[in-house]
């Protein structure tokens, strides 16, 4: 057994790995419950050195929640925690981390404008006589870095600079600074290419070998299956099994997660849905951010575009929505050659825009539902504000948003609520071509439902739905086609129904063009 | 720093604000000979330090303050009081000068504390905290000082007026002060994480951080280094004034400057040495149109269209950070690329 390459900042000697096989965490009857609504119920997990652990769940299961508590972000209701034997409680994250837990978040806790070396030792820089040694903490990083086999990446760059996986390593070195005997991965290879998914890969085993223990947080099988020796499985808040990973097998696993067949969770297209004239044609349209973009977009479908993050999706939507407008090639909304070159223009044009971020760029949060709702309608289109806002609470209620007046602002709503809102927004404007950008993320299983119904009702009035989403199941179930995007440029276009290795072939252009 | 320009690395903020003290200073060369005067003789040297240092040291406490992601208003205000205070306490006498000045540190401090503490623990932006306690402190000086008040001895007018060379003593003070706060930003904790509170407050937070000291030190420095202009002004015009800060605007020239020099209003980025630079600028330009006899009207005019370009120029390069994958970048765009 190897034991770490360095020692910690404090003066103390690193942490001795523990022996192969001890139990390093424990949690046994974890519960949470928020404003009422259990998110965890009666969660127990136990983690050897060196082990991998791999938590699935739908979205909204509590795998997130379930890393939360064991990061000491939040405090369980009920249910304790041990690492090494020694029950803890953490009511920051640093004493989880000073614990031996260290978490690698989806969105990283970096700061762009500061160095690799200045961002691991963040809150504990080496001191010499009182001053930053800050040679010894570019040396550290460095050696740090080194020890997880990563090459290429230089203590002194900027995080700014660096792509998303070379910063995901700088956050896996942080936990490995701390010294972790466990590391918590959310979503690790949510956001990277092929290659550097085997680079994460690596650095895992590196890890796995010095005896700390990974919890694996994935919806991509594959990965689960490549990596994990253990299998917990959270619906909704419970733990359904856990399980040797030899013990299960791919479909076995889905008919744990969701506990239903897929296709009654993705909702058919309604009956009476036709497919119509093209509402949206782009032919060789590009911008900085995409290029020689040929897309045909009829009245009745809902069409996904899938891709890996940064191959254009958003870029895409923003093109056709005014942001970035179109600098080459021609597009037609409704038969029509309309190039916006601001949003206001495209609304104007009839499209609407779900953008990605809510609370960045879809809602003003401390404004009311009713102010939010009509935002749209009463700067671009006056004359119509008034029926819009008689309109309003039929809209509201078919949308199912759970409020109890429209004058509560919208920051106090949860996720999937906050999501309709920006929906009523945006339907308000009539507009026959719906641009969606990650339109599900980060609400519950329920709000997704009624999304995905909503967009099935869009299209069986004929509007025309264009979709960006990270989650292939979403994009396979949802979509009447796929449109797969690879660096700014359409990859391939794939029939409904096709797998998600289909899809991940022509959007990381591995093996094969499967373009049909 | 060591931003200059090494080859093939591309040029940081910083980098772009001494290119443009360097262009100013070569205008302000060729603009003086026209005029038939030797722009690097002593004599000019010196005025240009001197027009450097007051603003000089305000700049550097705002430029800690604008990091940290808050602003200080009040700073013309503590120019004021400390310049009152002092001179009253000297009253002309040498064997006073040292309580005198210790005194308006440690007022200056207090107030520093004051504005950090409220900015720290009652979560009111620093723009507000400090438009308050500087409306505090100016109504104090209105109340209790008409005209201009108390005396500085012989032995502290020294401090204006000595000189190495062409350089004034306050002009070393200044750098001595820059010298400091930078080994304090780069290589102190605070220094760290004055860095990490301004670049994401929740990232220094969940990093262990106690994010109220950066913010306290931040405030109570700018306050002292307010406090060091203040003295400084005192020396120079031996008497004190109650609204000697607010007829140099100090507040929104050294938020200019520090803006100027390559720090990022929103904080988390910058340094002291573009700061400088920055103050630099607005001294060459003073300097040559004081020479050429422009209008003060016609000076505040320049000064606001450099201030604006300059700040639209870094605004542009934040604006749009995912890099275009097929254009070729415009003229204006490749130089600001390679600016990057």
């Amino acid at each position: 057994m190897t034991t770490t390459s360095h020692t910690s900042t404090d003066g103390t000697p690193g942490a001795p790995a523990a022996p192969a096989g001890a139990v390093v965490l424990r949690a046994s009857g974890l519960t949470k419950s928020f404003a009422g609504h259990t998110v965890l119920a009666d969660v127990d997990l136990e983690l050897r050195a060196g082990q991998v652990l791999g938590l699935v769940g739908e979205n909204g299961a509590g795998k997130s929640t379930l890393m939360k508590i064991l990061a000491g972000v939040h405090s369980p209701d009920a249910g304790t925690v041990e690492i090494g034997g020694e029950t803890v409680t953490f009511s920051h994250p640093v004493q989880a981390q000073q614990a031996g837990l260290s978490t690698v978040f989806q969105e990283f806790n970096l700061l762009p404008e500061r160095t690799v070396a200045e961002n691991v030792y963040l809150g504990r820089e080496p001191r010499r006589r009182g001053l930053v040694d800050v040679e010894r903490m570019q040396r550290d990083t460095d050696e740090l870095l080194a020890g997880l086999g990563v090459t290429g990446l230089r203590a002194g760059q900027r995080v700014r600079t660096l792509s998303v996986a070379e910063q995901q390593l700088v956050e896996i070195a942080k936990a490995v600074s701390y010294d972790a005997r466990v590391i918590q991965m959310d979503e690790p290879t949510a956001a990277l290419a092929e290659h550097e998914v085997e680079l994460l890969y690596s650095v895992i085993a590196r890890l796995t070998a010095r005896g700390v223990a990974i919890v694996y947080v994935s919806h991509r099988l594959k990965e689960i299956f490549d990596l994990c020796d253990t299998i917990t499985v959270l619906k909704d808040g419970r733990q359904v099994t856990t399980r040797p990973a030899t013990d299960l097998d791919d479909a076995e696993l889905v008919r744990l997660m969701v506990g239903r067949s897929i296709s009654s969770f993705f909702p058919d297209p309604l009956p009476g849905t036709e497919v119509g004239e093209p509402l949206l044609e782009l032919r060789g349209a590009g911008n900085g951010y995409v290029d020689g973009v040929d897309l045909t977009l009829r009245a009745g479908e809902v069409v996904g575009i899938a891709g890996l993050q940064g191959s254009g999706r958003t870029e895409l939507l923003e093109a056709v929505f005014g942001v970035r407008p179109l600098t080459r090639g021609t597009m037609r909304i409704g038969g029509h050659d309309v190039r916006p070159r601001s949003p206001r223009a495209a609304i104007r044009a009839g499209l609407a825009m779900v953008t990605e971020d809510r609370k960045a760029t879809g809602l003003a949060l401390n404004q009311t539902i009713l102010d939010n709702a009509l935002g749209v309608v009463r700067a671009v289109f006056p004359r119509r504000t008034g029926a819009a806002r008689r309109e309003l609470p039929g809209l509201l209620s078919s949308l199912e948003v759970s409020a109890r007046a429209m004058d509560q602002e919208v920051q106090f709503l949860s996720g999937g609520n906050q999501q309709k809102v920006v929906l009523a927004r945006w339907l308000t404007t009539e507009p026959r071509v719906v641009l969606m950008d990650e339109p599900t993320r980060g609400i519950d299983v329920g709000a997704k439902h009624s999304i995905y119904e909503l967009m099935r009702a869009l299209a069986a009035r004929g509007v025309a739905v264009l979709m960006v989403s990270s989650e292939l199941p979403e994009v396979i179930g949802m979509s009447d086609r796929i449109v797969v995007m690879r660096d700014g440029r359409v990859a391939g276009e794939l029939p409904a129904g096709s797998t998600e290795e289909q899809v991940l072939q022509v959007a990381t252009g591995v093996t094969g063009e499967a373009s049909a | 720093m060591s931003t200059l320009l090494r080859r093939g690395t591309p040029l940081t903020s910083t980098g772009i604000v001494l290119v443009l003290l360097a262009l100013s200073l070569v205008v302000g060369f060729v603009l003086t000979a026209v005029e038939g005067r030797n722009f690097l003789s002593s004599g000019n040297i010196s005025a240009l330090l001197t027009g450097i240092s007051i603003l000089g040291f305000i700049a550097i406490g705002q430029t800690l303050v604008i990091l940290v992601g808050s602003l200080d208003l009040s700073v013309p205000y503590v120019v004021s009081l400390v310049s009152v205070l002092a001179a009253g306490t000297m009253a002309g006498q040498d064997g006073n000068v040292l309580p005198a000045v210790l005194l308006a540190l440690a007022v200056a401090a207090v107030i520093g504390l004051v504005n950090g503490a409220i900015v720290a623990y009652l979560g009111v932006h620093g723009f507000i905290a400090t438009l308050g306690t500087g409306l505090v402190v100016s109504g104090y000086l209105a109340t209790n000082y008409q005209g201009s008040h108390g005396s500085a001895p012989r032995s502290f007018r020294l401090v204006g007026a000595t000189q190495v060379g062409p350089v004034p003593l306050s002009t070393l003070i200044l750098l001595g002060c820059a010298v400091l706060v930078v080994l304090m930003l780069r290589r102190t904790r605070v220094g760290h994480h004055l860095y990490a509170v301004g670049g994401n407050r929740e990232v220094a937070r969940l990093s262990g951080i106690r994010t109220s000291v950066p913010v306290l030190v931040a405030h109570t420095l700018s306050s002292v280094l307010a406090a060091l202009a203040g003295l400084l002004l005192l020396a120079r015009l031996s008497v004190g004034s109650p609204t000697i800060g607010s007829q140099g605007d100090y507040d929104l020239m050294s938020i200019a400057a520090v803006v100027l020099g390559g720090t990022l209003l929103a904080g988390g980025k910058g340094n002291v040495v573009g700061t400088l630079a920055g103050v630099a600028i607005f001294s060459v330009l003073d300097n040559v149109m004081g020479v050429m006899g422009v209008s003060a009207f016609l000076q505040d005019v320049v000064r606001g269209l450099v201030i604006v370009v300059a700040v639209a120029v870094y605004a542009r390069r934040e604006i749009d950070r995912r890099p275009a994958r097929f254009e070729r970048p415009t003229g204006l765009d490749a130089a600001l690329q390679e600016a990057k």
